[in-house]
């Protein structure tokens, strides 16, 4: 049923432009957000070049994958509080298998990494779906877990992640302005993409948005949810070895931080917290605007112990915007 | 037979807070066993002394986990009311108390309005507005001068003890416990919070003024956290940038295994007290048995779910 739903609305034809503002609108005004943010910050820095951009992909690498990881999951209507420790494990694991191996060994680490962390995602789901404990209790829960895991593979911050595999992402192999962090951001869309395409993709949606009709029109909700925390688990396997590469280091509590700014980065990207609504291009595009906002801060001067501030007020004024015109709406 | 069955489970349904002290006895009776002759008056006023900043705490998630919401921000307030107090010391204990309980009304009343006025789903309201705290924190603390020092009066509410084994928070703690208990139960504010947690249209529709319910609730949660983290203070006579970080998830897990439904509309206090000793008492287990952090860490989380997951599918709660 659902997926006659979507030939329908492939098969008409013709530009709805309400329609198109609706779905698309936010995530419109996130990029021109950033544009306004960039344009901003080359006039406070006029010599704003190839090594600042560089710096900028780089910060926000991880905090993208760790924003595609939360969307996978509050899409489907849930929420995944362990995020930061899934890809400090990541992170940890990465730097234990890989210290002193050539760029073919590490590939297979990689591998092996995503493999096991995305496992531990599906754990996530595992656990939610045949408990039926809240989401929310069993993730802050589990990153309790996966952050003491995560403590046991690796003691205290260890540098040794090889330099070629660093290069992977601190590089430029194409152009100076097309950093390699910059592409490796393509690894979403080549996941995404399908799977949005797919009925498996399409039943987190509709678990997301209406549970009990997801599940009369024959949406197993069990696999659709642990699929979800499964790809969230992907995601922030990402994000940790994109922490390896980007720092060349391990550390246990490198990933903390990701939960809160992923959820931030999804938020400001437009995805709809109670499920169902909004997509992965919103919550990438948020991520570069607040991996922008402290390095705006340090060109300014301004301590940069100001930038979390800052980023929460953000959160906060723009949450607050949504659920004024959400009030409005309404009225 | 199949009948007594049934109606003994409905007995334990009913009265689902003698499960939680009789696991709470049955933890006590492992750390007995693990050591034995640990389990004396020393020890249980060790408990209540680290149970009390907790179970403050706990009280303000309650009222608004019972409203339908959640607070994340709880520990990030108790930090910045602990710190903020402590460094306000030199000018009086009582300026610096007052100072921190204002922390935590003015981020529970931004929360409040948000989450009221706004609309803005808790979670992320909560959220946001920890990070703000932090943040602000974090440069009040490089601004700050002077070496951040807890009052004598206030080590005295965390770490004092009356009569030798009563500590001194226990009181502040029972007085909270007696208002919150009687409240829920007796006042229309306290059904008021059980109405809007069930269904805050109807609620609405009924007459209710939704708004100023929620405001008051997040603004009383604020308030708690602030004294919670203030008695945390005096607790471990020190006050840091990271002091109640560790309490958050605590906070929510003695609410919920206090068997308050993360859902809203239903629950206690009384609960959350036992939930609050049962957490307690384990991180004291889990002392005892001398393993690494981390993985205390683990077991940990893996209790809490355990736990939480006992209640949902054996007392057929959520």
């Amino acid at each position: 049923m659902a997926t006659a739903t979507m030939d329908r609305a492939k098969a008409r034809t013709g530009f709805n432009a309400a329609r198109a503002v609706r779905r698309y609108g936010w995530t419109f005004a996130v990029y021109l957000l950033f544009v306004v943010l960039m344009v901003v910050t080359v006039i406070i820095k006029p010599d704003y070049g190839t090594f600042e951009w560089n710096t900028l992909t780089l910060a926000a690498l991880p905090l993208a994958f760790a924003a595609a990881a939360q969307t996978m999951v509050v899409l489907s209507g849930g929420i995944d509080l362990s995020v930061g420790p899934l890809m400090a494990l990541a992170n940890v694991l990465a730097l234990r298998a890989m210290v002193g191996h050539d760029l073919r060994y590490s590939l297979g680490v990689a591998a092996l990494v995503l493999l096991v962390v995305t496992i531990a995602g599906a754990v996530n789901g595992l656990i939610i779906v045949v408990t039926r404990v809240p989401d929310i209790v069993v993730t802050l829960a589990t990153s309790f877990i996966w952050a003491g895991l995560a403590l046991l593979v690796l003691a205290k911050p260890t540098p040794g992640i090889p330099f070629d595999f660093q290069d992977l992402a601190q590089g430029s192999a194409v152009s100076p302005w097309i950093p390699n962090a910059l592409l490796l951001l393509l690894v979403v869309p080549l996941v995404w993409m399908p799977l949005r395409r797919s009925r498996a993709g399409l039943s987190i949606y509709a678990v997301g948005s209406d549970r009990n009709a997801a599940f009369r029109s024959g949406v197993n909700l069990a696999w659709s949810r642990i699929l979800a925390y499964s790809a969230c688990g992907f995601f922030a396997a990402c994000g940790g070895l994109a922490l390896s590469m980007t720092t060349g280091i391990g550390s246990p509590l490198a990933g903390t931080l990701y939960t809160l700014s992923g959820v931030s980065a999804i938020v400001l990207g437009g995805v709809s917290l109670a499920g169902g609504r909004g997509g992965m291009l919103g919550p990438v595009g948020a991520a570069y605007i607040l991996s922008l906002i402290p390095a705006v801060l340090i060109y300014l001067g301004i301590d940069p112990n100001y930038g979390q501030m800052i980023q929460g007020l953000l959160i906060v004024i723009v949450v607050m915007i949504g659920g004024l015109g959400a009030v409005l709406r309404r009225a | 037979m199949s009948a007594s069955i049934a109606g003994s489970l409905r007995f334990v349904q009913q009265r689902s807070i003698l499960v939680l002290v009789a696991l709470l006895v049955a933890l006590a009776a492992l750390i007995e066993v693990i050591r034995p002759g640990a389990v004396n008056a020393n020890w249980v006023s060790n408990i209540l002394e680290f149970a009390a900043p907790l179970g403050i705490l706990a009280a303000g998630q309650t009222l608004v986990v019972i409203t339908g919401g959640i607070d994340l921000s709880v520990a990030n307030v108790a930090t910045a009311a602990a710190y903020i107090m402590a460094s306000q010391a030199p000018y009086g204990p009582t300026r610096a108390i007052v100072l921190g309980l204002l922390v935590g009304l003015a981020v529970g009343f931004v929360n409040g309005l948000g989450v009221a006025l706004f609309k803005v789903q808790p979670l992320i309201m909560t959220l946001a507005m920890g990070l703000v705290v932090t943040g602000s924190l974090n440069v009040y603390g490089q601004f700050a001068r002077g070496v951040p020092s807890v009052p004598a009066v206030v080590h005295e509410l965390g770490s004092g003890t009356v009569l030798g084994y009563v500590p001194v928070s226990l009181f502040l703690w029972s007085a909270i416990a007696a208002a919150l208990v009687l409240g829920l139960r007796g006042t229309g504010f306290g059904r008021l919070l059980y109405a809007l947690g069930d269904n805050l249209e109807a609620t609405r529709l009924a007459g209710v003024h939704a708004w100023q319910v929620l405001l008051t609730t997040y603004m009383l949660c604020g308030l708690f956290s602030a004294v919670a983290g203030i008695v945390l203070a005096g607790t471990v006579n020190a006050a840091d940038l990271g002091l109640a970080t560790v309490l958050l998830l605590p906070s929510v897990a003695a609410v919920v295994i206090g068997g308050t439904s993360i859902f809203g509309g239903s629950g206690s206090y009384s609960g959350t007290i036992v939930g609050a000793l049962i957490l307690t008492v384990l991180n004291s287990v889990l002392t005892l048995l001398d393993v690494p952090d981390p993985v205390k860490q683990v077991l940990y989380g893996a209790i809490i779910i355990l736990l939480a997951a006992a209640y949902t599918r054996v007392l057929g709660r959520d």
